[in-house]
């Protein structure tokens, strides 16, 4: 097979990995911090996706459709978890079927509204058509996503280790009550954690748009890779989703190219397999 | 400053707390002793708010904060030094001062790694590379960032070598010059005696006793009923 052939799949294995950084990071966070598995997160993927789909229909600015739909996601992630998650803190059951419910009124919802089609964002101006690499061209948005997904994961690191909000976080996230009791409002950083979260996710929904498209069901699929990711890359650690998703990514697009009638296999059996050798995964801590 | 009045405590179905009063004056360091298991912890996690008790009343500059939430409680002027330091393991020394660093009153970022120089050593370094002894420091230097009026100290000098445990009684003197009130908890009697203006006793969650140090130190009975000493 030939050496492009190889490249524009990592590139687009890449590609997605971003995409899945996204995702996990914010799933990653909050169950760092407050221990929910949010099963919702499929949801602000999606919505953020048709959120964004609906905006740049109207206004036809790709910067507005993505800042409107992360910011209207992030609300309503404010909302969940002042709203119903907050009573169930530390209530693993009650937390599951509840983000659990979400997932599918969500779901739910968007095929009323956005019916069952397939749909695909059009991709900002200046990001569209392709730029040769040596022997081949490759679409200019597929790399200026794996541009914007480093960019997001320096400034995520950023604010986790070089600023005071962040030190607040990782004290909470060691030890939540003493942290409580040295004066941090932990109950304001969960709000604002799980909103930042929420608006991640719909970040990978919006600007996986015009790859992978919107439709119906990418909120469950994403979820599960999503999961996988911070599985492998362990759950809390930043560095931990941007690996596991760029491996995810890579995994996933390989196994659809090689083992069509696989694809799954090949992101679950590695998963299976270091759940087993470590199961606090890549990164994760003991 | 602070007035503890017949507080009830449970934790989980337990009754731990079974009517406990308590003053704190201003400027004071008030000693309270008791064996293990007479309830000195939860006395200090009901002040702070992390187990508010069931009834009873505590205030702090004559306002109610029986039912605040902690981090309220924290920023009102009331400092933890937590049982077993409970440093932060994924921060730095610098970032704990950081983080809790709040109000006026001179404890500045200065003056606390002017009154614990280990720290000054370390700052770059995360709090679990560091020795027992320096984070018992970081724990006080943490509480003292966020520039108390009263600071809980929940057995300081456990498990500290001689040289830290007078590095303490240095930190703490110092504390009392600059007229911060302490509520310090000890298992180590001699410690207590020695910085306490007033001792407080604990047994099966209640205080038993109440007495200067010195009237303690040369009473025998008391002394071996309930500190088994």
């Amino acid at each position: 097979m030939p050496v492009t052939f190889w490249l524009v799949q990592a590139l687009n294995g890449i590609s997605y990995g971003m995409l899945l950084f996204l995702l996990a990071a914010g799933l990653s966070l909050i169950f760092g911090l407050m221990k929910v598995l949010n099963l919702t997160h499929g949801s602000f993927y999606l919505l953020g996706g048709y959120f964004g789909l609906a905006v740049i229909q109207r206004t036809g600015s790709f910067v507005v459709a993505v800042l409107t739909a992360c910011f209207a996601i992030a609300i309503i992630g404010v909302i969940i978890e002042r709203f119903f998650l907050r009573r169930l803190y530390l209530e693993e059951l009650p937390q599951a079927l509840v983000t659990f419910g979400f997932l599918f009124i969500f779901s739910d919802l968007a095929t009323v509204i956005w019916g069952g089609d397939p749909q695909t964002m059009p991709k900002p101006d200046l990001f569209t058509g392709s730029l040769q690499l040596g022997t081949f061209y490759y679409p200019i948005y597929r790399l200026f996503i794996i541009g914007f997904g480093l960019a997001i994961a320096l400034l995520l690191w950023w604010l986790q280790d070089g600023t005071r909000i962040g030190a607040m976080v990782r004290a909470s996230v060691d030890n939540e009550e003493v942290a409580r009791a040295m004066g941090i409002d932990v109950s304001l950083l969960f709000t604002l954690v799980f909103g930042f979260g929420a608006f991640l996710a719909a970040l990978g929904g919006v600007m996986g748009g015009p790859i992978v498209g919107v439709y119906p069901g990418a909120d469950f699929e994403i979820l599960l890779l999503g999961f996988v990711v911070v599985i492998i890359g362990g759950l809390g650690s930043l560095k931990g989703s941007l690996f596991g998703g760029l491996l995810v990514g890579l995994l996933d697009t390989f196994g659809k190219v090689f083992f069509p009638e696989l694809a799954l296999f090949t992101i679950f059996a590695p998963m299976a397999l270091i759940l087993a050798i470590r199961p606090s995964g890549l990164f994760g801590r003991e | 400053m602070l007035s503890v009045q017949d507080i009830h405590t449970y934790y989980r179905d337990s009754y731990i707390l079974q009517g406990v009063s308590l003053e704190v004056r201003p400027g004071q360091v008030v000693g309270l002793l008791g064996r293990n298991g007479a309830g000195k912890t939860t006395l200090a996690r009901s002040v702070m708010g992390l187990t508010p008790p069931r009834r009873g009343r505590i205030l702090f500059k004559n306002v109610d904060i029986t039912r605040a939430p902690a981090h309220r409680i924290a920023r009102m002027g009331i400092g933890l030094v937590p049982q077993g330091r409970q440093v932060f393991k994924s921060l730095t020394v610098k970032e704990h001062l950081e983080v809790t660093t709040r109000g006026e009153g001179g404890w500045t970022y200065d003056r606390i790694v002017e009154l614990f120089p280990n720290l000054r050593e370390r700052l770059r370094s995360f709090a679990g590379t560091l020795s027992g002894g320096e984070q018992q420091m970081l724990a006080a230097g943490r509480a003292l960032a966020g520039n108390p009026t009263l600071i809980i100290m929940d057995e300081p000098t456990e498990g500290l070598a001689p040289l830290m445990v007078r590095e303490l009684g240095r930190a703490l003197r110092s504390l009392k010059r600059a007229g911060t009130s302490v509520l310090l908890i000890e298992q180590q009697l001699a410690f207590a005696l020695r910085h306490a203006d007033v001792i407080f006793i604990m047994s099966k969650g209640q205080i038993v006793h109440r007495c200067a140090p010195a009237e303690l130190a040369a009473d025998a009975d008391i002394k071996s009923r309930y500190l088994g000493v």
